[in-house]
Parts: C-alpha cells; sequence; structure tokens
C-alpha cells in the first residue's frame, strides 16, 4: 500500500469513528444548550442504548433477522427507551437541582452516571457481551481501498440522523423553542412557552442519538460491555467541545474532526494505538484552555 | 446553597410548653451527639483523647485483618481531607484527584526501587512532583468554568493513568512491585501493625494541618472565592492564585497518601488510580459532608468500612454506592454531618 | 490629584459605554458622580477596579498606572469598593465579611498556617483587630457573631462598607449606598461618609440617586450622560447648570427633584 491509501484508508476508519462521536456529541451539546449542564451520564446512555439494542435485536431478531433491517428496528425501538430514560432521569434527578449551585449539579449528574455503570455492571457481571448479527464482512475494493458495506451503512444512518436533527431543530415549532430556551429561559417561560416539555423533548432526542450510536456500536464492534460509554462520553465531550458547546452543527464537526485526528493521530511516529487517548485527552484540555468556545461556539462577555 | 438548608420542620414553629430549650435541642442519635460534642471546645478535646485512644489500642484487640482494612480507613482520611480542601473549601469539582494519588506512589516508587534512592529521600522528590503536576494542570485551567475544570480533570486522571500503563519505568500495566519497605532511626516499617501506626500519624497531621488551613486567612480566602468571586476579587483576593493553593495542597495530601501507600503494599499498577478510585474519594467527601472535616473522615471510613460489611453483594456493592451518592445529593446535598446552627 | 482617568473609552460589541471620559478624584475629597440612568456610571466603577477593561485611555492612582491590573491588584493599590447590590459573603459571619478586607494586608500562607507560626498568629490577631475595629467604626460592634444575610440590609450595607474599609484604601467607591434605606438611615449614611473622610483620611467617590444626599454631602461632583462627562463642578454649580437639568428631562422619578 502506497502513503496515499493509507491515507484513504484511515480517512474512512476516521469517518466511522468521528460518526459514533458525533452522534454522542449531539446529546452533549443540546443538554447544554438548555439547561447548561454537563450531562455526565451521557456517554452510559450510549451504552444503555447498546444494551437497549441488543434486547431489541433478540425480540425482533426472529422475524426481521439479525441483518441490517433487524439491527435498524432494534436501534430504533433502543433510542425510544433510552430517549424515555433520558426524561425520567432529566425529571428525577436534574429537575430538581437547577436551582443548586453548579457543584451540585455535577456530582448529580456524577451520580447518575455511576448508578448506570454499576446497574448494568451487577447485571452483566462485569463481562462482555457478544452482540451477534448477520452482518457479513463484506464490502468492495476502490483501487487498494477496502470499504466494507457496513461501514457504508453506518456512515449513512448516522447522516441521516444528523441531517433529520438539523431539520427538526430548524423547521419544527419545537426545533425554534428549544433553540429560544438555550438563550433566555425566564423569558421563554413569560412568552408562554412550556420549557419543561422543551426540555424533556430535548434529553430525549438527545438519548435517543447516543442509544443509536450505542446500538450501532454493539453491531459494528461485535460486543458491548458496561464500561463502554466512559471513554466516549469523555470522547464526545471532547468532541463537543471542538465544536463549540452548545452548537449542533459544531458537534456533529467536532465529532467528525476528533474521529479523523484519532484515526492519522494513531499513525503519526511516537504516537502510536496505546497513546490515542491520551493524544485525545491532550487535546480536549488544549482547546478548552486555548479555545474554550470551540470552532462554532459563541463567546460569552468577557470580563477582566 | 439555598436547597442545602435542612428543611424547615413546620411544626418547630408551634411553641412546645414541654421541652423550653428550642435553641439546644437534645442530641437525638449518635451523630448528632458526635456533633455537639465537636463544637463545644471543652469536650472537643476529650473526644479528640478518647478517639486517638482509641486508634491506638484497636491493633491490640482485633484481628490482623482488621488493622489492615482500618490502615485503608485512615489512608483514605488523608485522601478525602486533601480532596476535601480542593471540593468543599474551594468548590472545584476534582474527578482526577487520584492522579496526585499516583504521583506521590510513582515518584517514590520509581526512586526507591529502581534508583535506590532511600525512601525519606524520595518523599521531597513525590512531593514537589504533585505540587508541580498540580500547578501544570491547575494554572490554564482553574479560571474555566467549573463543568470544565470537572472534565480537564477527569481527562487528566486518564492521562496520567494511560502513561502510567504505556512507559516502561512505570512497569507498563503489571505496574511496580518490590517497592522496599522503609526505616526509620532503625525501626524497620514492616509489618501490618506498623503501616497501621504511620496512617494513624498520617490521618492525625492531616486533620491537623486541615484545621489549621481552614482557621486561617487561606482557608477564609477560599471560601470567600467559593461564595463570589467579584466580592473576593474586589477585596483584594486573587482568585486565581487562591483556586491554584487549594488545587496544589490538595495534590500534595493526594501525594502523601501515594507515598505510604506504594510501600504499604509494595506493589502499585495503573488500576490502583482509576476514575473509580476518584470517584469514591469523592462520595466519601459528598457523604460526610463537603467542607466539614468531621464529617469527611466519617464519609471516609464509611467508604472503606461499607463494602466490607456489603462483602456478600458481589459486584451490587458499587451500584448501591452509586444509588447512595445520588440520593444524598437529592435529599441531603450537604451531607450526614449536621449542618452548623447560627 | 489621587485618581485620575485621561480619555477613558469603554465599549462591548460596537455600544459605546464610556466615551473619551476625563476624571479625576482629589485626596480626602467627597466626590459624587451623578447621571441618568443607563449612563455609564457602575461600568465606570467597574473600569475603574478593574472589572472591565476599556478599549482605550489612561488611569492612575496616585500617579501609578492601574489600568492593565486586575481588581485584586488595584484593591490592594488601594482602591475598594461596595457594590450596587448588596454582595456580603452571605452565609459566613459579619466578621468573617469583614475580615476578607485585611486579605491584601497581610500574607502568611499554607505552610505558617500550618505550622502555626509566630508572625501567622500576630497576623491573625491584626486581622481581627483591624476588623473589629472597622465594624466599630460603622458602628456594628456586638454583631459580628451574626450571619451576613441575618442582618437588616441596612446594617447590610454598612458591614459592606467596613469590609471595604478594612482593606486599608485610599479611595473608597460606594455605589448607590443610600439605596433601600431610610430617611434616618440615609442621614446615619451621610455622617459615616464624612467620618471616612475626616477620621480616616479616605477620599470617597459615590454614585447616587438621592440627590439631596449628594447636595448635602459631596465637594465636588460630576456629571455623566451617555458615557460622556457633561460637566463637573462644586453641587451649587451643577444644580444650576442647564445641560444636567436638560441629562435628566424625561427622566420622570425622584432625580428630577433637584
Amino acid at each position: 500500500m502506497t502513503w496515499y491509501d493509507s491515507f484513504l484508508q484511515q480517512l474512512v476508519d476516521g469517518l466511522v469513528l468521528g460518526s459514533f462521536y458525533a452522534l454522542v456529541a449531539l446529546g452533549y451539546t443540546m443538554v447544554f444548550g438548555v439547561i447548561k449542564l454537563l450531562n455526565f451520564a451521557h456517554g452510559d446512555f450510549y451504552m444503555t442504548g447498546a444494551f437497549a439494542g441488543f434486547g431489541g435485536l433478540s425480540l425482533v431478531s426472529g422475524f426481521l433477522g439479525a441483518g441490517w433491517l433487524g439491527i435498524f428496528v432494534a436501534m430504533l425501538l433502543a433510542m425510544l427507551a433510552v430517549g424515555c430514560l433520558g426524561v425520567v432521569i432529566e425529571r428525577v434527578a436534574y429537575h430538581p437541582m437547577l436551582g443548586a449551585p453548579r457543584l451540585s449539579i455535577l456530582i448529580t449528574a456524577l451520580a447518575v452516571s455511576l448508578v448506570l455503570q454499576n446497574a448494568a455492571l451487577a447485571l452483566t457481571g462485569g463481562q462482555y457481551t457478544a452482540f451477534s448479527t448477520d452482518l457479513g464482512f463484506g464490502g468492495f475494493n476502490l483501487g487498494n481501498l477496502f470499504l466494507s458495506y457496513n461501514q457504508i451503512v453506518l456512515v449513512t444512518i448516522a447522516a441521516l440522523l444528523m441531517i433529520a436533527l438539523e431539520l427538526f431543530v430548524s423547521r419544527t415549532l419545537y426545533g425554534r423553542a428549544m433553540r429560544a430556551v438555550s438563550i433566555d429561559k425566564d423569558m421563554c417561560r413569560m412568552m408562554g412557552i412550556n420549557v419543561s416539555a422543551v426540555i424533556a423533548v430535548t434529553f430525549f432526542i438527545g438519548s435517543g442519538l447516543a442509544a443509536a450510536a450505542g446500538t450501532m456500536a454493539g453491531a459494528y464492534y461485535g460486543s458491548i460491555w458496561y464500561f463502554m460509554g466512559f471513554l466516549i462520553g469523555l470522547k464526545a465531550f471532547t468532541a463537543a467541545v471542538i465544536g463549540g458547546i452548545g452548537s449542533i452543527t459544531g458537534a456533529m464537526l467536532g465529532g467528525l474532526i476528533l474521529g479523523l485526528l484519532e484515526s492519522f493521530g494513531t499513525h503519526i511516529p511516537f504516537i502510536g494505538s496505546e497513546w490515542k487517548d491520551v493524544f485525545t485527552f491532550s487535546i480536549l484540555i488544549l482547546v478548552l484552555v486555548f479555545k474554550p468556545t470551540g470552532l462554532l461556539g459563541k463567546s460569552e462577555v468577557e470580563r477582566m | 446553597m439555598d436547597k442545602h438548608s435542612p428543611p424547615t420542620n413546620p411544626d418547630a414553629r408551634e411553641p412546645d410548653l414541654h421541652e423550653p430549650d428550642l435553641h439546644e435541642p437534645r442530641p437525638r442519635n449518635l451523630l448528632q451527639r458526635l456533633y455537639v460534642a465537636f463544637e463545644s471546645p471543652g469536650r472537643r478535646r476529650a473526644l479528640h483523647l478518647t478517639i486517638l485512644a482509641i486508634l491506638i489500642v484497636t491493633p491490640w484487640i482485633s484481628s490482623q485483618y482488621t488493622t489492615v482494612i482500618l490502615t485503608n480507613a485512615l489512608l483514605y482520611v488523608v485522601l478525602c481531607l486533601g480532596l476535601n480542601i480542593v471540593v468543599g473549601y474551594a468548590g472545584l469539582l476534582d474527578l482526577g484527584y487520584a492522579a496526585f494519588f499516583a504521583v506521590g506512589a510513582y515518584t517514590v516508587g520509581i526512586l526507591t526501587q529502581q534508583f535506590g534512592v532511600n525512601f525519606w529521600a524520595a518523599i521531597p522528590f513525590a512531593l514537589m512532583a504533585a505540587a508541580l503536576a498540580g500547578v501544570i494542570i491547575g494554572g490554564p485551567t482553574l479560571r474555566l468554568r467549573s463543568d470544565y475544570l470537572a472534565i480537564v480533570t477527569l481527562g487528566f486522571g486518564e492521562i496520567v493513568r494511560f502513561t502510567a500503563r504505556n512507559l516502561e519505568i512505570t512497569g507498563g500495566a503489571s505496574g511496580l512491585s518490590h517497592i522496599p519497605e522503609p526505616s526509620l532511626f532503625g525501626w524497620h516499617i514492616d509489618s501490618s501493625i506498623d503501616f497501621y501506626y504511620v496512617f494513624v500519624v498520617l490521618a492525625v497531621l492531616a486533620y491537623l494541618a486541615s484545621q489549621r488551613l481552614f482557621d486561617s486567612r487561606l482557608g477564609r480566602a477560599w471560601l470567600y472565592v467559593r461564595h463570589d468571586e467579584d466580592a473576593a476579587e474586589a477585596m483584594g483576593i486573587n482568585r486565581v492564585a487562591t483556586k491554584l493553593a487549594a488545587y496544589v495542597i490538595g495534590a500534595i495530601f493526594g501525594a502523601i497518601g501515594g507515598i505510604f501507600f506504594s510501600v504499604n503494599l509494595g506493589a502499585i499498577s495503573p488500576e490502583s488510580f482509576s476514575f473509580q478510585q476518584s470517584v469514591l474519594i469523592l462520595l466519601a467527601v459528598v457523604l460526610g459532608g463537603m467542607g466539614k472535616i468531621p464529617g469527611v473522615i466519617l464519609g471516609a471510613f464509611i467508604v472503606v468500612l461499607g463494602p466490607e460489611l456489603l462483602r456478600d453483594f458481589g459486584t451490587l456493592r458499587l451500584l448501591i454506592f452509586a444509588v447512595l451518592l445520588l440520593l444524598i445529593m437529592l435529599f441531603r446535598p450537604s451531607g450526614i454531618w449536621p449542618e452548623k446552627r447560627s | 490629584m489621587l485618581l485620575q482617568l485621561k480619555q477613558v473609552s469603554l465599549s462591548f460589541a460596537g455600544n459605546t459605554v464610556l466615551h473619551d471620559v476625563n476624571f479625576g478624584v482629589d485626596a480626602g475629597r467627597i466626590h459624587s458622580l451623578i447621571g441618568p440612568n443607563g449612563a455609564g456610571k457602575t461600568s465606570m466603577f467597574n473600569v475603574i477596579t478593574g472589572f472591565y477593561r476599556p478599549q482605550q485611555g489612561v488611569i492612575t492612582l496616585d500617579g501609578d498606572a492601574i489600568l492593565k491590573r486586575k481588581p485584586h491588584a488595584v484593591t490592594r493599590m488601594g482602591i475598594a469598593r461596595t457594590f450596587q447590590n448588596v454582595r456580603l459573603f452571605r452565609e459566613m459571619s459579619v466578621l468573617e465579611n469583614v475580615m476578607a478586607g485585611q486579605h491584601c494586608r497581610t500574607r502568611s500562607g499554607a505552610i505558617a498556617a500550618i505550622l502555626r507560626l509566630p508572625s501567622q498568629r500576630a497576623e491573625e490577631r491584626q486581622i481581627l483587630e483591624t476588623s473589629l475595629e472597622c465594624l466599630d467604626f460603622v458602628g456594628l460592634l456586638g454583631h459580628q457573631d451574626r450571619l451576613a444575610t441575618n442582618l437588616a440590609y441596612g446594617h447590610q450595607r454598612r458591614v459592606e462598607i467596613a469590609r471595604a474599609l478594612a482593606t486599608e484604601p485610599k479611595l473608597l467607591l460606594l455605589d448607590e449606598p443610600a439605596a433601600g434605606l431610610n430617611s434616618g438611615e440615609k442621614q446615619a449614611l451621610i455622617e459615616l461618609i464624612r467620618r471616612i473622610r475626616d477620621e480616616r483620611g479616605v477620599a470617597v467617590l459615590l454614585i447616587e440617586h438621592d440627590m439631596s444626599l449628594v447636595m448635602n454631602v459631596s465637594e465636588r461632583i460630576s456629571v455623566l450622560d451617555h458615557g460622556s462627562l457633561i460637566t463637573e463642578g462644586d453641587p451649587q454649580a451643577v444644580q444650576n447648570d442647564p445641560r444636567v437639568i436638560e441629562a435628566y428631562l424625561g427622566q420622570d422619578d425622584e432625580e428630577l427633584a433637584l
């Protein structure tokens, strides 16, 4: 393989990875937009989504098979289930804390994350669960570049979900309300917007997208476990920050950039795959320190 | 902290003829008795002496297993008091506190085991390494929003762990073993009782240092900055320097814990310094009551002794802890130690 | 001239808040800054104390430049302030609040505190004594152990002044100190402001909407309108200046009752 072929291969890998990051990053950024909360539990929605998708697939595989059709339906079920879970968690855990000091809300979010993680640990005994599907390893060659069908389907579904979200936010009443709430909650209340409902819808969509990513990741990589949400949660947050937290387009962009950076970064001499995560977190810290508003974020009024 | 004041009991408004002394309600449970004793200067001294006596006597009347568990609890007292300075006093959410614990442990482990440096001579290097790490990570990030800071510290914790796992000098994933035990004036510290007493001394020192810090100009500055950054700045308090001081002092407490942890076990591995470790320390601080020293100490004991009592529950143990943390945040965010009455 | 502003301009996102302001406060004087709502008075305080950074201009205190400094450094140089909405450390005691002011005049660090060095203990005593003296000065000795939030509003304002005085300033900035006070309290405030100048030698710059208080206590008045200084002089002159009356026209609150 020439360097050019390997470049293309990294590009494809980066796009796949980036799609996962982008889907999860969207939830971070949307929730942050409406209630200014850094939802530590978001990575665990991804994990829960993977398990829900696993459960969904075993329900439907009998008559739909465990190919992409079955997985797609299972994914929709997982999105629904985890979306509802997100709404319930917001109601029970975050809503009562909205007036409390930020430190308390953050620790609450952390607690929610730990509850989800350890519930999954207790249920699975910490073992990997095989996410068996009928997906083959088929694909085709473009020159020296191998594209698997799975990669293509996966990136397509991710892209469709993101387009749907973009349309929802820009074209529908709820989408506009969501943007309004992220700007000024009190004003929205005065204008008669049901802020609680908007927050609920935001959590539903954000958690649902994470679940979609979780199901697809399970199907793509073939196994799931209770701790799978931790790293991706951190990385998706990094993606959201790179793109500019609060910005939906930014989250998509940030996810892709991070996916590509990781994919290429691991091939830079001296970095290597074992340093991949260190590389990602260093990017996170550097972005937060030097450009906390990210690429597309709005800057806050500067004081002092 | 509006939510944090205990809910007012509507019945309390009714004049109670049977108990005229409304200002000094009779302590109802052990915790409140402890609280009352701790808050009155005369009884506090007696309480201190009693606890110290119990700590000294315990290993002679209990099993070796108990001694080892208690040693671990005392290690947690040191770590929790350190994190309490960062989270409880300065109000900075640090989710990578185990990193400083790791820096202390690895510095001493590497210096003594690979370079043959005397344990006591290695300590200053470990402390400096932790302080340096605190400055490097805290310096640029302490001006960030508090939730960004939490994520940065989490990322930093993971960077330290991954680094320890990937480097050769840290022994990779299996870590370092055969870290030599220290001696002090001919006393070879090696039995579990020896280490127990070392940790008693450390915990007492951490307690004294915490008390004295909180009772000082710097301790008050942490509170000012946490309550109102602008007002604190207007009073001539450098908020970044003040937060950095908390962060670095917390780092040093963590490193001290790590230093003695490494020689106590004789072996360390990256997994001793995971995110879960950081969370467990945080849980103890929140459980006991952020910013409340006796509460935090109690929290440390609960977090270490609790799992021993719950041993039969297996993996459910961690779930129980997680639910506990959530319940505390929702219903009693000020922790189990009683609130100060004004 | 104790405090001097030269050609200070400040704007936020293209909106001019202060325009080419030249302004000064003499040592040992009581100086008022008045103007209609939104004229930029509090912004000017924030510029002087380092909370806002103006796009251009020079600010000096006793000849030393203060412009590029952070708020805490400005306070250390000798400018203390109160806030328009009282900003005490609500859940701390009155005494602890006032002790905050002494922070910038003391230096003991963590090691001195942990070891309880003699110098640290002497410093703690000094902090305590100075703070109690400041509380006594504003007439609140005896309230030191109460929680700041539990005090009456007028007393909270006094605690804020005591806290500012504890920084041992050369210049004290008071942002609407009479807001929310009754007439008896306002009279006492006038006394207090005079005593701050006479007994402590501290110059006072105040923003205030209560014109009778301003006219009563000030030796010099500057009028700000739409971010520009329109006139300056003694109370008599300012009161009769047609530009001032014009600036206030259309403002139908008590400010008209000059």
